[in-house]
This record gives structure tokens, C-alpha cells and sequence, in this order.
């Protein structure tokens, strides 16, 4: 990672009291995200992923409990007084949600949703800020922006919607922006669509970007880092090439199969994941993916393997039986 | 929208047919032959028959129905055989009194209402929001005539503020009117807030769980911009529909603070209609009452549509 | 995403946990209220009371004493029997018009819900109608034209509160006429009537019977706006409602006259409310969270 750190998310864990009991959300996570760089974080449904992010952005439920520290730009987010924290969300810290069917407020009109933020933060006057946001629409691909802005969200289709999402988030040129699975909810056609317009957005206005997911194939081509979360935790964390040549946390691997291939003969059963993850209240005492692990053998039930720079100073996972050491200890 | 209100205009005329039979029947079916009253102490057989004659009495019902309702599309309600006003004379003359009281009423229970809703959602179930709940909920016990009674001891008996009762037209000396106006709309206020704010603060926290508040706050808006604009809007649908249930519950408040307060309203009218068996007033107010609630429903619904962009739409 | 749904989870249930806890004391303190002013009702005819028609012109008015507890009235009647005595008015007409609207309403709300079709249609419509007066002024005419009497009354204020206790009992018997246990009945060959009585009847019943106790503090309210107007029951008959109407008169001499029947009515109201609402959040842990 390059010198300026712009993020760094150190030791944070989230507890969510629960009426079965506690329940950890987030196990001591540590990430980093350098100014102009993508990090993706991956993980199946549940794994935290979205807990972090909104820790990240001080959007959890009042009753969460939260520890650790985030350093955002040379401030620490958990401590910063309100009044700060509001300027900086929304200014420098920007958010993309997953369904734009809901992140939208469906009686306010999309001018009116994106002026409010120009004028929040950027005291421009009703005229330059809504020739502001005729910019901003075009930029993310809205044909006839004019009328777009009179409109309600219920107007506009799925993508469009996201689209208005994020020329919202882009519209304070922030300096990072969370995007949380920010194609689920779209149809696979306008997925491609909306991920090509992230990263174009990003590279021009030089932009850091974290992009949460649970397709390894969305970071695939379009981040610097990837770190895969696996029950609260970060299991595995790699520059993106080097994760994809060379992955050694079982999880990740099963996260990869399951990915449909195109060269893959038809008709071939994608391999699923078997079981579920843990229940997130009642910790094991072993690694979390070892009931669910092919390779898992006696000393994974019972110690937590934690997350060393075995591979290089980049390259970390969570894992005592990584796949090659395997392979070889099978051959 | 205009389908929408079409539809909703055509629903309008069997229930305000239903209406008029119903208050048309009521009146003719029970006992007591109105020209028994309307004669009093003079109903002789002869005088009873010649007055059942004049007034068609002696026809069967379904013709007098129809002569009846003949007359109302044509805007004649009837006439006080006691006074000799007609209903609708009577009516207009009470109805900015009985108006001004209900507006002035709903006003306060918003006042009330509606900031503590928002108060007590932004803080749900802390100490400040556990009291107010409560106290709503206690208040939902206190009928109008009780807190009337309260009021009148409080500020007209003990502290001598306002007066207990009588009535100044709002064009002849406005002050005058208010200080009349005051107690009795507070009655019906104290009446009207518990449910708004019931009603908009379970609204509030569950809007408050949505993502556009989210959002919202992510977008580092101000707290009272999120609370004021990105979630009372949408929470307030609920509440529109209690406003228009509560229409009829204050049409029934009006009637006991009319009475209480000596305000000569519609309520009054109607009470005095009742005590002097003026049964032409009574069926003429009662029905103009009645079709005047179900179109005040109707205006609510169409208030609905306005408030969400997506019923408007034909989304719904 | 999965996250997200934990959490709203976690609020739903988290509520009416704390609203259990909360009410627990109030909800105690109401049933006791109730048991004593059903036992005081009751056994009024045989508790050492004055009467609550003699009048005794002498004493009028007359402060709190040890003869007369909470004092006498502007006619000189002892102000805790006649209290008393019209507890028993203000629970009878208020029970009885519930249970009017508890048979009529349920019964045809659960006919509605479970046959649907056209006879579900005129069911609703013609509620609507009746919903189309508001109550206090359609109770006003019907007396109005009846003339007063306790009979009248109550069957009036009975009929009032039909259109709500039908759309309880329509609204429990549509979701539950779609349950397995109902479906398995109709596969086994059960009549229509043995359906509704031995499988809907006693679980629509519940949802009705905490709505009941709700419709008794209405109907208790009404009541007493009909009475303190001199519109309800005909004297010399008096009900709470009716004594703060007289009570009214003297507010500036004696305003305890008024307020303890007011604080009477308010009690019951409130119990009955306390009640029926924790008996509506039992039966119903969806709305009770609200």
C-alpha cells in the first residue's frame, strides 16, 4: 500500500446485543485504503461486511457496542463530535447503498435529494447548485437530466435509480466512497453498467474507493486490494492480482468455485458452498470456516488461526493448513 | 389522479343514498307521530288527521322518502315548525362557529401532537419518550366533557382567565372571539393529541429504520432536516387517516363543548333541536352531519394521494 | 444485507419486551381498580349506603363527613352512594352494549371472513354507512326519537359498536380460514358450522375479547356524554355521566361534586384500557410492538 494512508480501520469489532444473546458482527478487523485506491471486501450474506461499512460511516444501530479505532484522513471517526462528523459525511465520505429501491426517499424529488447535499456542504446558491446537479447526472449517464430532477424515485427504473445514488455520493467530490454491494439489487445487464461507472468516476476524480460485495468476480478487475470476511472476520487479504493468482484460504477458493464459469461445460453443477456460516451468538472455538472446510483436520476445531503475513508483508490470511502447504503435505 | 378520484367520487353516492335512508327512516319508523308533536297539547284526532293530511304524513313511506330527498336535491332541507327557520338557514348561520372550533381544535392537537411525536421517535424509549407515551395513553382516558369540566374549574372558576362561556363572532371582535374560543378548542385539543402523537411517533420509528434515513445521514444532513423533512413526510400518512377518523369523533366533541361552552354552533343546535323536539331540524342537521363526515373522509383520501407521490402515480 | 434485516429484527422483538416489564404494575393496579368497583357495584344493595334518591334538603351540599363520606349533592343525596349506585348504571350499560356489539359484530365479521363473496360485500358496505354517522350524533337522534330509558340506550351504543367489533373478528377469521387446521377440517368433511364454532370461534375469540374490554371504556365515555348532556339514562336514574352534569352546575361552590365521579370514570376508563391493551398486545405481538 502506497504511503498516504487514507483509511485505516484498526482492531474495530461490533457487538449487536440480541434477544439469543450477543452476537459479534465484527471480530477485531483491521484494513487500510490508500488515497485513489479500491479495496473490495468480500464475503457471503451475513458476514459482517455491511456492519463494517456502516461502522465505518457511524450508521449502526444505537444499541451497538463498538471498539477499536478508525482513522479516517487523519481523524479518529469514533471520537470526532457530532457536528464534525456530519460535515465530513456526505463531504469527504460518501455512500453508495445496495438497493436503490429503499435508499432513496420515495416523496422527495431527486433534485431535491441531490441540491440538499450540494448545499450542505458546499453553500453554492439554488441556481448553481442545480446546474450542478444537471452536471451530475449527465456525468453518471442520465439521458434529459432537466426533467429528471422534478422527478420521484418511483420514476425511474432500478439502475436509474442507482445512478441518482451515485451522482449523490460523487456530488461533494468525497475523497472515499463505500459502495455496499452497490449492483445486488440490479439486473445482471445493468450490473456491468453501473460497476464500469464506479470505476470511471473513480479514476477521474481520483477518488479512494471501497467496494462490498459477495461476487469475488465484481473486485476481480476493478480493485487494488481485496480482503475476504468470513463470520466477522478477515480471513484472507491481498493485493488483487496476487490474491487471484495465488489464494491460500480455503474460503476463499469455495468463494471462488462458486462462481459460474463461462468455459465450464453446461450444464455443470456450480459447487456451492456446503452448510451455512456459523451462528454469529455462539462463537466456536476454532477457526469459524472449519465446519464447512474440506480441509479442516483436529487443530482447527479447537485454536483460532489468526491472521499472519505468512505469504509476504501484503499477503495475509487466516488459515493453519493454507491450500499449497496442503497440497504439498498431500503429495 | 383524476381516475383516482373518480373512483373514489363514485363510491361517494351509495353511501350518501344509504345515508339519507337511513336518517329517513329513523326518524319516520320510531314512535311518536311528528303531528302528535308538532300539535302538542292541541292533538285532537281531527287536528292530528288534518295535519297528516297537509304535511303528506298520510302517504306511504317509500312516496314520502322520495318527496323528501326530491326536496333536498333541490336544496330544501325543510323548516322548523318551532321557529320557522329552515334547516338550511339554521345551518349556515352555526356552521363558521362549529368550523372555527374544529380548526382551531385540530391546530392545537397538531401543535401538541406533532412535535412530541418527533421528539419522542428521535429519542424512542428513553426516559422523556417512556412519560409522553404514557401520558398520551393516560389522556386517551379523559372523555372531552371531563377535561371541559377541569379547564372551566382551572382557568375560569379558580385562575379567572378566560370566561367559562358565551360566544363573540369572530368579524365583530376578534380577541373577544379568541378568548371565547380558547377553552373549548383546548378541550377538544386535549382530546385529539394523544392519538396524532400515538399514531406519528410509531410511524416516525419505523420510517426512522429505513434506509433513506440512512442515507440521509450519510449524506451528513442536519438532524432536524432528516427528522423534519426526509421522515415526517412519509410518516405522516397514517396520521392523515386518524385525522379524518378523528372528524368524527370532533364533530361528536363539538357537540358536548358546543353545549358546554354556549357556543352557538351546530352541536348546540342540534342538542336544542333534541330537547325541543324539533324533529325537522334534527333530521335535516343530522343528515347534512353525516354526509358532510363522508365527504370531509373523501377529502382525506384525496389528501393521501397528494402526500404520496406513488398513489398519485397509480403506483399503490 | 443479512445484517440489516438482524437488526430491524432485533428492534421488533427488543420492544415489546420492555413494554411487558413496564406495564406489569400498572397492569396489576388496574385489575385490582376493576375487582373493587365490580364488587362495590355488586354488593351495593347490602353495603351499609344511604340511599341515593332520599334527599335531604337540609344538607345540601353538605362537606365530607363521617355521615356522609364524600359529602352530599345540590338535592342533598349522599354523593358516595349515589357514586356507587351509578357505577352500576355506567358498567351495566357499558357491558351490556359491548356484549350487543360482541355477538352481532362478531358474528358477522366471522360469517364475512369466512364466506366472502356478496355477503362479505353488503357486510361492509353497510358498516361503512353506520361508520358514515359519527357515533355521538347518531346515539343523540336515535335517543332523540326513542325518548330515554337504560334499555334504549344500551341497545343504541350496542349498535354503534358493531362496525368495529365486525372488523376485528372479519380480520382474524380471513387469516385464519387460510390456516392448515381449517383447510384439514374442510379435507375431513366438517360442516360449515362445525368450523366456525369449533375451530375459527375459539381463536377469533381472543383478538374479540381484549377489543371487547377496549369497547367497554368507549362505551363507558359515550355513555356519559349522553347522560351529563341529560340525554342518556332518564332520571331520576344517575349515571357517572349525569352526576358530573349536575356537578357541572356547582363547579364554583362545590367542584368535588363533579370531580369525584370524573375521577371515577377516569379510573375505569383507563383500566379498562390498560387491560385491553395488554391483552392486545398478547394476542397480537405485531401491533403491540407499536
Amino acid at each position: 500500500m502506497s504511503g498516504n494512508t487514507l483509511l485505516s480501520v484498526e482492531d474495530v469489532t461490533v457487538d449487536l446485543p440480541t434477544p439469543r444473546g450477543n452476537l459479534r458482527a465484527v471480530d477485531r478487523v483491521n484494513l487500510t485504503v490508500g488515497a485513489g485506491q479500491t479495496l473490495g471486501i468480500v464475503g457471503e450474506s451475513g458476514c459482517g461486511k455491511t456492519m463494517l461499512s456502516r461502522a465505518i460511516l457511524q450508521l449502526l444501530p444505537k444499541k451497538a457496542k463498538l471498539s477499536g479505532r478508525v482513522m479516517f484522513d487523519g481523524q479518529d471517526l469514533f471520537q470526532l463530535p457530532a457536528e464534525r462528523l456530519r460535515r465530513l459525511r456526505g463531504r469527504s465520505l460518501a455512500v453508495v447503498f445496495q438497493d436503490p429501491m429503499t435508499s432513496l426517499n420515495p416523496v422527495l424529488t431527486i433534485g431535491t435529494q441531490l441540491i440538499e447535499t450540494l448545499q450542505e456542504h458546499l453553500e453554492l446558491d439554488d441556481a448553481t447548485a442545480s446546474r450542478r446537479s444537471v452536471e451530475l447526472l449527465t456525468a453518471v449517464g442520465i439521458p434529459a437530466p432537466e426533467q429528471r430532477l422534478g422527478q420521484y424515485p418511483h420514476q425511474l427504473s432500478g439502475g436509474m435509480r442507482q445512478r441518482v445514488a451515485i451522482a449523490i455520493a460523487l456530488s461533494c467530490e468525497p475523497k472515499l466512497l463505500i459502495a455496499d454491494e452497490p449492483t445486488t439489487a440490479l439486473d445482471v445487464t445493468i450490473q456491468a453498467q453501473i460497476l464500469d461507472l464506479l470505476a470511471r468516476e473513480q479514476r477521474r476524480r481520483h477518488m479512494a474507493m471501497i467496494i462490498i460485495t459477495h461476487d469475488l468476480g465484481v473486485v476481480a478487475g476493478r480493485t487494488d486490494d481485496v480482503a475476504v470476511m468470513y463470520a466477522g472476520r478477515v480471513v484472507e487479504r491481498a493485493p488483487t492480482p496476487a490474491l487471484f493468482k495465488k489464494m491460500r484460504m480455503p474460503y476463499t477458493e469455495a468463494l471462488l468455485a462458486a462462481l459460474p464459469k463461462l468455459d465450464a461445460a453446461p450444464h455443470t453443477p456450480l459447487p456451492a458452498i456446503s452448510g451455512r456460516p456459523p451462528d454469529p451468538t455462539r462463537p466456536l472455538q476454532g477457526c469459524s470456516f472449519s465446519p464447512r472446510c474440506r480441509y479442516a483436520a483436529a487443530r482447527c476445531k479447537n485454536e483460532k488461526p489468526a491472521l499472519t503475513e505468512a505469504e509476504s508483508r501484503e499477503h495475509q490470511y487466516a488459515c493453519f493448513y493454507p491450500i499449497e502447504v496442503h497440497a504439498e503435505a498431500g503429495a | 389522479m383524476l381516475l383516482f378520484v373518480a373512483r373514489r367520487l363514485l363510491y361517494l353516492i351509495p353511501v350518501l343514498i344509504a345515508v339519507s335512508l337511513l336518517t329517513f327512516f329513523i326518524a319516520s319508523l320510531l314512535p311518536g307521530d311528528l303531528a302528535y308533536v308538532i300539535l302538542g297539547d292541541q292533538a285532537t284526532p281531527e287536528n292530528v288527521a288534518a295535519l297528516r293530511r297537509d304535511m303528506g304524513l298520510d302517504q306511504p313511506i317509500w312516496i314520502r322518502y322520495f318527496g323528501w330527498l326530491g326536496n333536498i336535491l333541490q336544496g330544501d332541507f325543510g323548516r322548523s315548525f318551532r321557529t320557522g327557520q329552515t334547516v338550511l338557514q339554521a345551518v349556515t348561520e352555526r356552521l363558521p362557529v362549529s368550523f372555527e372550533l374544529m380548526i382551531l381544535a385540530e391546530v392545537m392537537g397538531l401543535v401538541i401532537g406533532v412535535p412530541l411525536a418527533i421528539v419522542c421517535a428521535a429519542r424512542s424509549g428513553g426516559a422523556f419518550d417512556r412519560f409522553m407515551t404514557g401520558s398520551a395513553f393516560a389522556m386517551l382516558s379523559v372523555p372531552a366533557f371531563l377535561s371541559a369540566i377541569l379547564l372551566i374549574y382551572l382557568f375560569a372558576v379558580e385562575l379567572r382567565w378566560l370566561p367559562a362561556t358565551g360566544y363573540v363572532p369572530l368579524a365583530e371582535d376578534p380577541v373577544a372571539n379568541l378568548r371565547f374560543m380558547v377553552l373549548p378548542a383546548l378541550t377538544l385539543a386535549l382530546a385529539e393529541w394523544p392519538g396524532i402523537m400515538r399514531v406519528l411517533r410509531s410511524d416516525m420509528i419505523a420510517t426512522l429504520q429505513e434506509d433513506y434515513i440512512a442515507l440521509a445521514k450519510a449524506k451528513g444532513l442536519k438532524a432536524s432536516r432528516i427528522l423534519f423533512v426526509h421522515a415526517l413526510k412519509p410518516s405522516s400518512l397514517t396520521l392523515i387517516t386518524i385525522t379524518g377518523i378523528n372528524i368524527g369523533r370532533l364533530i361528536g366533541g363539538a357537540v358536548i363543548v358546543e353545549t358546554i361552552f354556549a357556543l352557538p354552533g351546530i352541536g348546540r343546535l342540534l342538542v336544542g333541536a333534541i330537547y325541543t323536539r324539533d324533529l325537522i331540524i334534527l333530521q335535516g342537521v343530522v343528515l347534512l352531519v353525516a354526509a358532510g363526515f363522508v365527504i370531509m373522509n373523501f377529502i382525506v383520501d384525496l389528501l393521501y394521494a397528494v402526500l404520496d407521490p406513488r398513489i398519485r402515480h397509480g403506483h399503490a | 444485507m443479512a445484517t440489516l434485516e438482524l437488526t430491524l429484527d432485533e428492534d421488533a422483538t427488543a420492544q415489546p419486551a420492555k413494554r411487558g416489564r413496564r406495564l406489569g404494575l400498572l397492569f396489576w393496579m388496574a385489575v385490582g381498580w376493576m375487582i373493587f368497583m365490580f364488587a362495590v357495584a355488586i354488593l351495593a344493595p347490602v353495603l351499609p349506603l344511604p340511599s341515593p334518591t332520599d334527599m335531604d334538603m337540609l344538607e345540601r351540599r353538605a362537606p365530607i363527613s363521617a355521615e356522609h363520606w364524600l359529602g352530599t349533592d345540590g338535592l342533598g343525596r349522599d354523593e358516595l352512594s349515589r357514586l356507587i349506585y351509578g357505577a352500576r348504571i355506567s358498567l351495566v350499560v357499558g357491558i351490556c352494549a359491548s356484549v350487543i356489539g360482541l355477538i352481532i359484530g362478531g358474528a358477522l365479521g366471522m360469517l364475512a371472513g369466512y364466506f366472502r363473496g356478496r355477503f362479505e360485500t353488503m357486510v361492509v358496505g353497510s358498516m361503512d354507512v353506520l361508520l358514515a354517522f359519527p357515533p355521538l350524533i347518531l346515539a343523540l337522534a336515535v335517543t332523540a326519537f326513542l325518548g330515554q330509558s337504560i334499555f334504549y340506550l344500551t341497545c343504541i351504543l350496542g349498535v354503534l359498536s358493531v362496525p368495529a367489533f365486525m372488523r376485528v373478528a372479519r380480520a382474524a377469521t380471513l387469516t385464519l380460514a387460510r390456516r392448515e387446521f381449517v383447510i384439514a377440517a374442510q379435507a375431513l368433511g366438517a360442516t360449515h358450522a362445525r368450523i366456525l364454532l369449533r375451530e375459527l370461534l375459539p381463536n377469533v375469540m381472543l383478538p374479540l375479547l381484549a377489543f371487547f374490554l377496549l369497547g367497554i371504556a368507549v362505551l363507558i365515555v359515550v355513555e356519559g356524554a349522553l347522560s351529563f348532556l341529560g340525554l342518556g339514562v332518564p332520571p331520576p336514574i344517575s349515571s357517572w355521566g349525569s352526576m358530573i352534569g349536575e356537578g357541572r352546575e356547582s363547579l364554583e361552590i362545590a367542584p368535588r361534586l363533579a370531580f369525584f365521579p370524573a375521577i371515577a370514570m377516569f379510573l375505569t376508563v383507563l383500566s379498562f384500557n390498560l387491560i385491553g391493551d395488554a391483552l392486545r398486545a398478547l394476542t397480537d405481538p405485531r401491533q403491540g410492538a407499536l
